[in-house]
């Protein structure tokens, strides 16, 4: 298992933003004077950030469409939403 | 992930006139007008008064042309936006297109009611200009009393909302002693982030740098007190720093190189790469209200001017930095040596380097004198 609880709820704080980038392609995760480009499946994982879903949640979502096994793609889940949550993106 | 767009890196040479990439930011100024005046203002001398402003369904269609055209991050600024009395109402409707909001704020006379409205309308960020540590600072650059309390008591308001806030000091002679001291009032404020901005000679600042100008031991100190600061404050604040170029070796990227990236709106509508562009004053600056802001990008005069490396002469023409700064900034070419097409001095490579390195050092030895410094003034052209 990783760092984070189980009930852990992921969240995009006031002033971050995630949106599909139409005039180029891709996805964005926009915050004050800060742009970041969003691929593969990071993007899976921001959709999933809703604010209400927890951790546990958002794996076994993830691991059901991707028939994966959670405890394999949970590490890095947990990497992903950690270092967005230093870059003061994500909420924990 | 990446961070990529707003990197420095190079950017490919293009082929002669290809569409341009989408800009990723619009500053619209939406008002000149002011409650402070300060010394350093970056707006021009000559400022737009409010019967020149465009209406309030003119900056909308501004705002959804520029989410259609790829703009990211709309910041509000002015003067002060929040002397527009729709304030809420643009920022209600950016938010609804889909822009991220940066609403550019002296704090001063926003009342918390607005406050209140503007976090319902979906405004993102709120920067605050800091011009003192305390209030005599405050009040000598800013030229109004009271200033420094309110702005206290805004950024605490701005916080207790949830608002993200970065508090923006824009640094010189008069304050540069108060850097570490901003720096800490920012942690007590609860602002996640701050600007160490050295003052940009433009605007007004252009006219009173000689009371600006700060020494070199200042601004090195400064740089070694913001090292020492982002290193203990990691998690807590983000410390972003410009310094002075007049010291520079090499230019600044100006803007992420003309009309790449960024684009600004005046008050009265008129289209421009930079804020202080219009100093250049045989550019052709088409409007909003006669051309939508995709023909401006994609076609304005003023745009293609200045735009990839087509217009260098030498040095920066075989210089190997030229996709790195674009030969810097077009308007201090035109300020410093008369030609806005030349090297800008900032440049160790320009002619007139060493000159304004000499400018800088001979206007920072003397002591300013309070009876020359102008503030900023509607109607002082």
């Amino acid at each position: 298992m990783g760092e984070l609880p189980d009930a852990t709820v992921p969240k995009l704080p006031h002033g971050v933003r995630f949106r599909a980038d139409k005039a180029r392609g891709g996805h964005i995760l926009v915050g004050p004077e800060r742009i970041f480009n969003i691929d593969g499946v990071s993007v899976e994982i921001l959709k999933r950030v809703d604010g209400q879903t927890d951790i546990a949640g958002i794996v076994a979502d993830l691991a059901s469409v991707f028939t994966a096994e959670p405890a394999v793609i949970r590490p890095d889940v947990e990497a992903f939403l950690i270092d967005l949550r230093d870059k003061q993106m994500v909420t924990l | 992930m990446s961070e990529t767009l707003l990197d420095d890196r190079p950017r490919p040479s293009s082929a002669p006139k290809p569409k341009p990439q989408p800009p990723i930011g619009l500053l619209a100024e939406l008002t000149h007008r002011c409650p402070l005046r300060c010394t350093y203002c970056s707006n021009p001398i000559e400022l737009e008064s409010r019967s020149a402003e465009l209406d309030t369904e003119t900056w909308k269609r501004v705002f959804s042309e520029a989410a259609d055209l790829g703009v990211i991050h709309l910041h509000l600024s002015g003067g002060e936006p929040c002397s527009r009395k729709d304030i809420v109402e643009l920022t209600r409707h950016a938010a609804e297109v889909g822009l991220y909001t940066n609403l550019i704020t002296s704090g001063v006379g926003v009342k918390e009611s607005q406050l209140d409205a503007l976090f319902e309308a979906g405004c993102d960020h709120i920067q605050l200009s800091m011009q003192g540590a305390d209030e005599e600072i405050t009040v000598a650059v800013a030229g109004m009393k009271g200033a420094f309390e309110r702005k206290q008591e805004f950024a605490r308001q701005v916080v207790a909302r949830g608002f993200p806030l970065t508090l923006n000091s824009v640094i010189h002679r008069q304050n540069i002693h108060q850097v570490p001291v901003m720096i800490e009032k920012a942690v007590e404020f609860g602002a996640k982030r701050i600007e160490i901005a050295h003052t940009q000679y433009y605007g007004w600042a252009l006219r009173n740098r000689a009371h600006l100008m700060p020494t070199k031991a200042d601004v090195d100190r400064t740089i070694e007190q913001v090292e020492e600061a982002r290193e203990r404050l990691k998690g807590v604040l983000v410390i972003d720093a410009v310094f002075p170029d007049y010291y520079a070796k090499y230019p600044k990227l100006c803007n992420g190189g003309w009309g790449t990236r960024t684009l600004s709106v005046t008050p009265s509508g008129k289209v421009l790469p930079c804020h202080a562009a219009e100093t250049i004053e045989h550019l052709d600056f088409w409007s909003v209200r006669d051309h939508s802001l995709a023909d401006v990008w994609d076609h304005g005069p003023a745009f293609e001017a200045y735009r990839g490396t087509d217009w260098m002469q030498e040095p920066c023409r075989s210089c190997e930095r030229k996709h790195i700064d674009y030969g810097g900034c077009r308007c201090q070419a035109l300020a410093l040596v008369g030609d806005a097409s030349a090297t800008d001095p900032a440049c160790v490579k320009s002619p007139h380097h060493d000159r304004m390195g000499d400018l800088a050092r001979s206007e920072s030895a003397f002591a300013p004198d309070p009876d020359k410094v102008s503030y900023r003034l509607i109607g002082a052209a």
